[in-house]
């Protein structure tokens, strides 16, 4: 399949000319990996990332941060490459490389000149089949995963307290378990835990390359195919069947108090449905709730009710991901002015909500946005590795290219109605949690 | 992550890049303003970067956090439309306008659509030279202020380069924060920032970088009409200063699990003749990749931190050889032997062959793809300008990499890395650890 991205901007209501604009071309191996090739030959530069379908949320129990320390012993030895050789080599071609670890899904890339394509696929191929953990490469690099989950979460309170949150807002989903880990069990992860996990999911049957930049499809796939290619499924694959939430019946509110936090806050998150292949409305509607109530600082509904009329907050905030495997959550949040209560920032927020509910959707303010997310396509062509990451992440998350490719489409077609529609149905308190985070768990009013 | 992408890239005063693609252009305006372009017309907008020297060192005494606030409410009205009036008129452009002060300028990074660009310029220009700064804006926006630097006083990171800024530069306007503290930031009032805002928007000390779907000819007019009314003069830029910063450990304690710990000495100037040798050699010592030396000794080796890395930093007004890490309490003293251990085995000994073999490749490789977008060539255009770098430094800058040799870095690391002037600053509960001075 090829397609060019420039067709998503063809309903634009400013449709402007597009010259030598990013193409999207897929295609898939014999063994079952795919392949998407995003084509921008502006600078002489890939990116070229493997995505796999397994995240934390695909842990064993009691393994919390297994897959997200999988992820830092991918780079010690392979059967062809030294520990720390691939690293060592992307970087004497002047290239840099990384990974990360999600829920959903675990990454790795490198981003060097596009005449190295080649050296960088071998490597990456060599870590899909070939890894070879010994046990002098756990201890030392638990220790640094304990002082990044140091660094990210125990020296940062509102970290901590998210944890927490979504702790409280899954009932039963694993996404209640932080990706990192929770602490006490990312002590004892072993040698064995990081290779059953290892076995069980990596392999080309479970992942997706995304080569973005200066790339040629019909070169991408000449690569793709001598080197991960030759490399059979892993038959331990399954497709993920994780466990759902029970219906949620029970609001659930937490007070957390810690010195260090600076000013004092409020923060809800509700569970919501995430983009579904081929049903992606809803979450559309989510999207555009969440730009509508806090996605401009001046004009955006909360802003406008709690920072320049009632002047009772200093920030406020509403935020939504649709893209995820399983259900996820939409959030809000109100940083008063000092000297409010907690309790009355809660009900100023709700009052908020409530009158924007009853007043419906400014259709300027909509029609605006609609016009900065067509924008955005046409700055996105810009910046390929957003390009590679969309597809990426869509990808692993349950989504085809189908769905990215209509996306911007059906964002386009949301109406006010649909808005005030999905707004009704997501805030509801039983799905709820509600967090109030002091400097001071005896002070109720905050200086 | 496997590791933390440190935000340092842009202190290398080396903010300049590129690639045989990227040719710029010099223009010069009917009314004498001077820019450098990068002609792109692959997609249909332009980035346009903006940058007045001076920024938050230009404060009136007593009036800290006075250059900060005005740039933060520079854009919440202007002309005929208050704050709101303003977004909206934005929005519907799909243009942005960045408005950001550091120590050494404020900057304006704008990006906007090929088709409405007029327009898009027109309320850019409204913001620079009408801006109204209504009372209720200064308000709201100083309540923002305010909470940051009440979030920033519980912060280990904010903490340790608050402490650091006052070890080194004491009154010198790089010795505080440009936010300002609680009580300057709550006493400024409207004619202080108007004031902020004559002594730094002026057009003799504006630096202009473009990238885009935009022409030598096109950026003359549009040049002269952006900037052209705009004052010149502003408040007189500080003075050079040295860093008075001196060897031993300040530990402010914290009640945290993760020490955080910067650490650092004098540098060396960009344009000294060793500037090339020294920054090599900081690559091997310090560098962005986990094969640095001290990434090797105190992360791959023993495990006591997630990130480190040691970074040379030219300012305007001074330089300086910085580093940082964070460990858990109980490891931080092991981790500054470590540090110190190698600050000297590197003044001792030099680098090896391969090591300057590999720094080489790297940085020689890595230049060219820092010119992906238009954002960046922008950024990078107008970094080139600000450290009075030839406009044809881009094709030359690889060749003063390779020209480095072993004896040139023995040299200047010898002269670079003291391990009796380093300064640790600690924040959190280290054991083991006191103040020396």
């Amino acid at each position: 399949m090829r397609f060019a991205a420039v067709a998503l901007l063809a309903s634009l209501a400013f449709a402007p000319r597009i010259a030598a604009a990013a193409e999207v071309t897929s295609f898939e191996l014999d063994n079952g990996m795919q392949v998407v090739v995003v084509e921008n030959r502006r600078a002489p530069v890939i990116v070229h990332m493997v995505w796999y379908k397994v995240g934390a949320a695909d842990e064993p129990p009691g393994k919390s941060g297994i897959a997200h320390f999988l992820e830092h012993l991918m780079f010690k030895a392979t059967d062809e490459l030294e520990s720390g050789e691939l690293s060592d080599t992307v970087n004497r071609n002047g290239g840099s490389d990384n990974a990360f670890t999600a829920q959903d899904y675990t990454g790795y890339f490198q981003r060097i000149a596009s005449d190295r394509l080649e050296l960088v696929m071998s490597m990456e191929a060599s870590r899909m089949d070939g890894l070879r953990l010994v046990p002098e490469d756990i201890g030392t690099e638990r220790d640094v995963v304990i002082e990044e989950r140091n660094q990210r979460v125990e020296n940062d309170p509102g970290a901590l307290f998210g944890e927490q949150m979504r702790a409280a807002q899954y009932l039963n989903h694993p996404y209640s378990i932080p990706v990192i880990g929770w602490k006490h069990e990312a002590h004892s992860l072993t040698l064995e835990d990081a290779l059953a996990f290892y076995e069980a999911h990596y392999g080309p049957n479970n992942a997706v390359l995304v080569v973005a930049g200066d790339a040629d499809p019909d070169e991408v796939r000449r690569l793709a195919e001598k080197y991960y290619g030759v490399i059979p499924p892993n038959p331990n694959v399954v497709e993920r069947e994780r466990v759902t939430e029970p219906p949620q019946l029970a609001e659930r509110r937490l007070e957390y108090a810690d010195p260090r936090i600076g000013n004092d806050y409020v923060i809800r998150s509700y569970l919501a449905p995430e983009r579904d292949p081929g049903a992606q409305e809803e979450a559309a509607a989510l999207t555009l709730l969440a730009e509508v109530l806090g996605g401009s600082s001046t004009t955006s509904v909360l802003a406008q009710k709690l920072q320049f009329e009632s002047q009772q907050s200093i920030y406020t905030a509403a935020w939504y991901s649709g893209q995820s495997l399983d259900d996820t959550t939409f959030g809000i949040a109100n940083v008063p002015v000092p000297g409010t209560s907690l309790e009355d920032a809660e009900a100023a927020l709700d009052n908020a909500i409530a009158e924007f509910i009853e007043e419906g959707v400014d259709p300027e303010k909509l029609e605006r946005i609609k016009t900065q997310i067509r924008a955005s396509r046409i700055y996105a062509l810009d910046n390929p590795r957003a390009l590679a990451n969309r597809y990426g992440s869509a990808l692993t998350s349950g989504l085809t290219i189908a769905d990215v490719e209509a996306w911007p489409d059906v964002l386009q077609a949301v109406t006010e109605d649909d808005i005030i529609a999905a707004a009704k149905k997501v805030f509801d308190r039983r799905k709820a949690v509600t967090g109030h985070i002091r400097k001071s768990a005896t002070e109720e009013v905050t200086q | 992550m496997i590791r933390l992408a440190l935000a340092f890239v842009a202190v290398l005063g080396f903010s300049s890049p590129i690639h045989a693609a990227v040719d710029i252009q010099e223009v010069t305006t009917p009314g004498g303003i001077t820019a450098w372009l990068v002609e792109e017309d692959a997609v249909p907008f332009t980035a346009l970067e903006l940058r007045f020297r001076g920024g938050g060192s230009l404060d009136r005494d007593g009036k800290r956090g006075a250059i900060n606030l005005m740039t933060a409410t520079i854009e919440e009205g202007a002309g005929d439309l208050n704050a709101q009036e303003f977004a909206i008129a934005r929005d519907e452009l799909a243009a942005s306008f960045q408005f950001n002060v550091s120590r050494d300028a404020l900057s304006v990074s704008a990006r906007f659509l090929t088709e409405n660009q007029d327009e898009a310029l027109a309320l850019l220009k409204l913001a620079l030279t009408q801006p109204r700064f209504d009372e209720e804006a200064i308000e709201r926006v100083r309540g923002q202020i305010l909470s940051n630097i009440r979030s920033d006083l519980n912060d280990p990171n904010a903490i340790a380069g608050r402490i650091a800024s006052e070890l080194t530069y004491g009154d010198h306007p790089y010795g505080s924060s440009l936010d300002g503290t609680l009580e300057s930031v709550g006493a400024l009032s409207r004619d202080d920032v108007l004031n902020a805002y004559r002594d730094v928007i002026v057009k003799d000390r504006v630096y202009v970088g473009v990238a885009g779907d935009m022409s030598a000819d096109e950026l003359a007019v549009i040049l002269d009409d952006l900037l052209g009314e705009l004052p010149t003069g502003g408040a007189a830029l500080p003075p050079q200063t040295e860093p008075r910063v001196t060897g031993g450990v300040t530990v402010e304690q914290m009640n945290i699990p993760q020490s955080v710990a910067m650490f650092g000495h004098v540098g060396i100037r960009r344009d000294d003749p060793d500037f090339f040798p020294a920054f090599v050699a900081n690559e091997v010592f310090g560098g962005s990749g986990l094969q640095s030396r001290l990434s090797l000794e105190v992360r791959e080796e023993r495990g006591l931190t997630y990130g480190i890395g040691s970074y040379l930093v030219n300012w305007d007004h001074s330089h300086m050889l910085l580093g940082q890490f964070s460990t858990a309490n109980d490891r931080v003293a092991e981790a500054i032997d470590v540090v110190r251990a190698e600050w000297a085995r590197i003044a001792e000994e030099g680098v090896t062959e391969d090591e300057l073999d590999t720094a080489k490749t790297y940085l020689t490789g890595a230049y060219p793809l820092r010119f992906d977008s238009n954002a960046s060539i922008a950024r990078i255009l107008v970094g080139m300008q600000i450290d009075g770098l030839p406009i044809d430094y881009i094709e030359t800058r690889n060749g003063k990499v390779e020209a480095v040799t072993l004896e040139d870095v023995k040299r200047v690391a010898k002269r670079l890395y003291q391990p009796e002037a380093l300064r640790f600053v600690v924040v959190g509960q280290p054991e083991g650890l006191e103040s020396v001075n």
